[in-house]
């Protein structure tokens, strides 16, 4: 009975969002309908809420006869992992995306209260109407709540055993939040280009919003590359997967966009463009939803092919993407801006950044997609898109991008005096020198890749470290923001250049007994031990280095599924990861084994999270709020004019 | 830049995807066994002591045919369902066991629940080629008449069952709908 | 000239060669690292080219699977299981989910005596799975048995 509510509450929830697309764009006309809005955006998170919290229920009580959790769940998992079943499959984390979309909707509903209503009203009535697409694409093709009847089955067919793991916990709620939350920007360049009205109070009403979703979308995808790496890798944390370019694609666009709004909201230039990459990061993530859902593109991570599902979504994004580029082909020009600057100045800068940002995003696109309009276009000929094309094409825009961001804190906006650039130059040097030494330090060879790589983070660190400290007296938390973020490239780079060239791996055969020396470091495979888990058995192997660190790999059976799993022995260190997987265990007794050393390899993640971190800062800043109230109170007046 | 040049590029790339999408879809495409009669066999059964089963054996009551092996995790994973369809409609079901080892299918049927009449053991794979096999799990929906009317490749589950196998089924019209 | 126009002059090639610099490495990128599909068919009889990187895919034969004696090579049949069968040399580990009579995508090389020399072998982590290369294959073979 009480799954049956949960359904009924996610069809109220479609009402709601229906509704609330109405109420919205009836109050950019008549302020009337604010309120009725406004508790229709309340009343849509908390049907979605109570929906979602029933299928959570439904999992954590092992109630087979739903359909979904039959297929999904066991009652051997642990409560945690039955809770996160839940979005373990398709429908689950679809009603997860509307869920966390009504949250953002209700969100602006509440945190936008101040904004003027024209705008308030638009963005408000487009989430609403996005919601509503993608609540009938649930209900329609996708609901949880089915109920197997009669004869439910007595045990569950268990959740897939890669899933059952904390990162997939947390990987796709923090995915989700980044995704749906570009739908908030979206949300605002639909309602500016409805209203023709696009100022620095459009922007700086949008900035925040942004960065929330941009810095949950950079953690997620973070999450996701840790995840990849200790649980499916081998070692390896990226590999230009469909799905993961479908969620690198927004990240892309979304950066360029936190950049562009910058300049639009400092200097009221770049505006169309601005518009552009709101609706270009929101529709790149239902690009990826997509692509991830319909089954269209091979790859590890994609749910299995439906083609009454695909073809929705594609009809969903053809009418969303569509719609919003149609009205930004008629509207846009009405909103050009002509701002002068010159020279190397911060607008300069920033346009180089967002260039180079939507080619990488277009160099990936080609990558993701070429092989489907190969196919397309010679009628079922089946191509793949090696992962060095990735790597060579761009590799070296992020180059590029590392030494336009180098000299971003000294540069000025309209123009930059010649001497700002002075201390930064003497800084190149130096750096140069560190890239070359550093490595040859440290790996012994000189690789120009790493060097290079090396040179331009230290220069970036360099330039930031002394202009803050400059400034050390003034500091806001928009400009802490920045240098943080900054700083977050700069150890990514250092992190994936320095474990994507010093890296070494060897897959040997291996007794209980025998020893294997990999980069000065002997391992010995001291011990193999059956372990039993909560729902499968295991062999366990001990793997002792002469340095004294045990590393425990295993290879678990899990009974439900009969499916095989390999659980890689980390050491995980600040400055390099052991890293031991249990192959498969060969006729003799022996076991084929993998053994990489990773130096630097959490550098990766833990700049990921500074550049979210330092996004998420950047908001925090006290113009925002002061602001906030000034623009409410022109809006006020200017409201008050028109209407008089 | 031109304000329709981002339009014309997503419509593009939405036929790209439109293209793409039906192109991969291989359930889109119309399987050829679907409406042909079921084909001839002789080959032992699972049973112990093994006995005989040809098509007659299948044809002459409306049946799932479903293709499985120990070897084939989705296999496992559609079991329940299929113990279920068994309980629940009592249509019969009859089990193809393909490239497998007899001592070890009848062992994990005796782990896990026998839905099946009978099984037939296909060690070489004959009887798959002329099915058209191509993997397991497959299952094949078979008229009272010997005709094969419905294919599925890979799992069934609830959703296969209520969207795809019931419907035809109650087209057929048999008592077995549930 | 004046400043304005040297400005914009510059500004333009600088944007063309950006261009132009970026559009060839696309293409060449693109071109060296595109892997054509061969289903086991075209391996067979001598379609698809030796000593380029291809993908192949199909079955893997039960009862094919032979490890080295020594080290980690390992030599099995894929098939389509209509008559097309060739052998593929791998050396290293194997993923997870590689079983007899699975369906496996395999990125190597083909030698001039017909073996796959295989550097990768894939088989997706989700056991419903069936790589669209495959499951096509399956359903030509569906539409003309």
């Amino acid at each position: 009975m009480i799954v049956e509510l949960g359904h009924f509450a996610t069809i109220l929830a479609l009402l709601a969002a229906v509704g609330l697309a109405a109420a919205g764009y009836a109050s950019a006309a008549n302020p009337a309908w604010r309120s009725a809005a406004a508790t229709l955006a309340g009343g849509q998170l908390v049907l979605l809420v109570a929906g979602f919290g029933v299928l959570v229920h439904a999992f954590l009580v092992s109630d087979f006869s739903v359909a979904y959790v039959a297929e999904n769940s066991n009652t051997r998992l642990p409560w945690y992992y039955r809770a996160s079943a839940a979005w373990g499959a398709h429908e689950g984390s679809f009603l997860l995306w509307t869920t966390i979309m009504a949250a953002w909707t209700w969100a602006v509903s509440v945190g936008g209260g101040r904004l003027p209503a024209e705008i308030h009203g638009r963005v408000l009535g487009t989430m609403g109407l996005l919601n509503a697409g993608f609540l009938l694409f649930l209900l329609s093709t996708s609901t949880p709540f089915e109920r197997l009847l009669p004869g439910a089955p007595a045990e569950g067919a268990d959740l897939n055993p890669l899933l059952q793991d904390f990162g997939l916990i947390v990987h796709p709620p923090l995915l989700y939040t980044g995704y749906v939350g570009f739908a908030v920007a979206f949300s605002f360049a639909v309602a500016a280009l409805l209203s023709g009205r696009l100022d620095a109070v459009w922007a700086r009403w949008t900035r925040p919003w942004t960065n929330v979703a941009w810095a949950f979308l950079t953690v997620g995808i973070a999450l996701g590359s840790w995840w990849a790496y200790y649980e499916l890798g081998w070692g390896g944390w990226w590999f230009w997967d469909p799905v993961e370019n479908a969620s690198f694609m927004p990240w892309l666009a979304g950066t360029a966009l936190v950049h562009s709004l910058a300049v639009t909201e400092k200097r009221g230039a770049f505006k169309s463009w601005t518009l552009f990459l709101a609706v270009a990061a929101f529709s790149l993530s239902l690009l990826g939803a997509f692509i991830v859902r319909s089954g269209v593109l091979t790859s590890v991570h994609a749910f299995a092919v439906d083609p009454e599902r695909g073809l929705f979504l594609l009809a969903l994004l053809v009418a969303t993407v569509g719609g919003a580029l149609t009205l930004y082909a008629l509207r846009a020009p009405g909103l050009g801006s002509r701002a002068g600057y010159a020279g190397a100045s911060r607008e300069l800068l920033l346009l180089l950044n967002n260039v180079i940002l939507v080619v990488a995003l277009a160099v990936v696109m080609i990558g993701t997609l070429y092989p489907l309009a190969y196919e397309a276009a010679t009628g079922g000929e089946k191509i793949s898109i090696g992962p060095p094309y990735f790597n060579r094409v761009f590799v070296p825009m992020m180059f590029v991008l590392a030494a336009a961001l180098a000299v971003a804190p000294v540069s000025r906006w309209r123009r930059t005096p010649a001497r700002l650039f002075r201390g930064a130059a003497l800084m190149l040097g130096a750096a140069a020198i560190l890239g070359v030494a550093l490595p040859l330090a440290f790996a012994g060879t000189f690789e120009p890749g790493a060097a290079l790589a090396v040179a331009l983070a230290a220069w970036i660190a360099g330039v930031h470290a002394s202009d803050a400290w400059r400034r050390r007296s003034s500091w806001t938390r928009g400009y802490a923001g920045m240098v943080l973020a900054h700083l977050g490239f700069a150890v990514s780079l250092v992190g994936i250049a320095v474990t994507s060239t010093f890296s070494h791996a060897v897959d040997a055969r291996m007794a209980v007994g025998d020893t294997v020396v990999l980069n000065d470091v002997a391992y010995r495979f001291a011990d193999l031990r059956r372990v039993d888990g909560p729902n499968y058995v295991a062999d366990r192997g001990e793997f002792l280095t002469d340095g004294g660190v045990a590393l425990y790999p295993e290879k678990r059976l899990y009974d439900a599924r009969a499916q095989v799993m390999t659980e890689a022995g980390i050491a995980a260190g600040f400055t390099r990861d052991l890293y031991v997987t249990l192959g498969e265990k060969l006729p003799d007794g022996s076991w084929a084994v993998r053994i990489n050393d990773k130096p630097l390899v959490r550098w990766v993640w833990l700049g990921a999270l500074m550049i979210a971190l330092g996004g998420t800062l950047s908001i925090t800043d006290a113009r925002y709020r002061r602001l906030a109230r000034r623009d409410a109170a022109a809006g006020r007046t200017a409201e008050a004019v028109a209407t008089a | 830049m031109h304000r329709l040049l981002p339009l014309a590029a997503f419509v593009v790339l939405a036929g790209i995807l439109y293209l793409g999408f039906t192109l991969r879809d291989p359930t889109l495409l119309p399987s050829a066994l679907v409406g042909q009669p079921f084909p001839e066999f002789d080959l032992p059964t699972l049973g112990d002591p093994p006995g005989r089963a040809t098509r007659a054996d299948v044809a002459g009551d409306v049946r799932l045919v479903n293709v499985w092996a120990t070897w084939c995790p989705t296999c496992l994973a559609e079991h329940g369902e299929l113990m279920r369809i068994r309980r629940a409609t009592g249509l019969s079901i009859v089990g193809v066991n393909y490239k497998d080892d007899p001592a070890e299918a009848r062992a994990w049927l005796a782990r896990h629940g026998d839905p099946y009449d009978f099984n037939v053991v296909d060690l070489a794979g004959d009887l798959g080629v002329d099915l058209g096999v191509y993997g397991a799990p497959e299952t094949f929906l078979v008229d009272a008449g010997g005709t094969i009317r419905y294919k599925r490749v890979g799992e069934v589950n609830g959703r296969v069952w209520r969207e795809e196998i019931a419907p035809v089924l109650a087209e057929i019209g048999t008592p077995g709908d549930g | 000239m004046n400043r304005a126009r040297r400005g914009r002059l510059a500004a333009a090639v600088f944007l063309l060669a950006g261009t132009a610099a970026t559009v060839a490495l696309v293409l060449v990128a693109l071109n060296e690292n595109i892997n054509a599909f061969h289903p086991p068919e075209r391996i067979v009889n001598g379609t698809a080219p030796v000593g380029t990187t291809i993908r192949a895919g199909g079955m893997v034969t039960p009862g094919s699977v032979s490890r080295d004696a020594e080290g980690l090579g390992v030599t099995f049949v894929l098939s389509d299981f209509q008559g097309s069968d060739f052998p593929v040399r791998f050396v290293g580990i194997l993923p997870d989910l590689f079983r007899e009579g699975q369906g496996i995508l395999v990125t190597g090389q083909l030698d001039a005596g017909g073996t796959f020399m295989a550097h990768e072998v894939l088989a997706k982590h989700d056991e419903n799975y069936m790589p669209p290369e495959i499951a096509d294959l399956a359903a030509h073979q569906a539409a003309d048995p």
